[in-house]
């Protein structure tokens, strides 16, 4: 859009959050001291266009300070706590080294030495993912994290945990080596068991490498961020024995987190 | 030169049986890993933080 070319579709009330040339608008020095300059013209509190209100439904459910805090309750000074960190951060290298298998191709992993390298980054990041994960819902088990409408980060938790597993799964499968022929003639009889053999067929390299490497990596991953966004929305949870002092960050006022609060 | 495997995961793994329990050495040691790993996480102190009084 040019400057001269007025947008039929903006309303008088939305003019200043679509104005986009500098020469519709004062930029010079008087803004702010000019009272007919709106100082922020992205912002239009009353608005209704959808981007104003997925905004304050973003800003209500999660501001930046509850997004990236630098307090936590005296209690997350705990080792148990970085179990989670841990596992996001195995995810991501499995993430880093399955994308350099994806473009550098079998010819080069399974043959030469930085591919074979690559390879069992791969592997043993997933390895660790898994030990990480575990221990991660071990500990958020035996405080029962899920308290305080804090179910969905559990359940979000449950459904990672189903889809890492198919994930693992398929990328066993997807070996070409002896490993993976075993493993899926042995899949193969219970899975038709249950009647799902003709969707997810094991013996099926394409459908194997496809799911492994496309759809369920996307899953994990969508599933992960939606899982931390809950645990940044909701606060860490409290100790069982400190239910009464609920809340999410330090106050100001450096009040202790064992501190009951009224 | 053949390589030098540090785990051979070409051969099948060694089980272990106990009653009606049977478990291969490879998992024995994850779950003994994890378990480890959880008790150290709750023993262990946690280092402190820059100090912000
Ligand atoms: C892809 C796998 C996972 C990732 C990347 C992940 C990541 C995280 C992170 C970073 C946190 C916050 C830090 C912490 O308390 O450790 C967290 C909290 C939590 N996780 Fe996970 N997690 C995963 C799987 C699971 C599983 C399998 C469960 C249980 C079934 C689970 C249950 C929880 C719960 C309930 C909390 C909230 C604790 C609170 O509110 O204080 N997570 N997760």
């Amino acid at each position: 859009m040019t400057a001269d070319s007025p947008n039929p579709a903006v309303e008088p009330d939305n003019v200043q959050a679509v104005v986009d040339s500098p020469a519709d608008v004062d930029t010079g020095s008087s803004v702010g001291l000019d009272p007919t300059v709106d100082p922020d013209p992205g912002i239009d509190p009353s608005s209704s266009m959808w981007t104003s209100r997925l905004r304050r439904a973003w800003m209500s459910k999660l501001p930046p300070d509850e997004l990236l805090p630098d307090r936590q309750p005296a209690y997350v000074a705990s080792w148990i706590y970085v179990f989670g960190v841990l596992t996001l951060a195995a995810f991501l290298v499995i993430l880093v080294t399955g994308l350099v298998l994806a473009f550098a191709g079998p010819a080069w992993y399974h043959t030469s030495s930085p591919g074979l390298f690559t390879n069992s980054l791969h592997f043993w990041s997933v390895q660790l993912f898994f030990v990480f994960m575990v221990v991660h819902l071990w500990g958020k088990f035996w405080m029962a994290a899920w308290r305080g409408r804090r179910a969905m980060t559990w359940i979000t938790g449950v459904v990672a945990f189903l889809a890492s597993i198919g994930t693992a799964f398929t990328g066993y499968l997807v070996q070409t080596n002896f490993d993976s022929q075993w493993i899926s003639f042995e899949a193969k009889d219970g899975l038709n068991a249950v009647g799902i053999g003709a969707f997810f067929n094991v013996a099926n390299l394409g459908q194997m490498l496809l799911l492994h490497a496309c759809l369920l990596p996307l899953v994990v991953g969508v599933i992960a961020v939606w899982h931390v966004l809950l645990v940044r929305s909701r606060g860490v949870v409290p100790p069982i024995d400190t239910v009464d002092t609920e809340f999410s960050v330090t106050p100001a006022d450096g009040a202790s987190a064992t501190e009951v609060r009224p | 030169m053949d390589p030098i495997y540090l785990a051979g995961v070409n051969d099948p793994a060694t089980y272990i049986n106990w009653g009606w329990l049977s478990i291969s050495v490879p998992n024995l040691i994850v779950i003994l890993i994890m378990i480890v790993l959880f008790a150290l996480a709750i023993l262990l102190p946690f280092p402190k933080g820059r100090d912000r009084s």
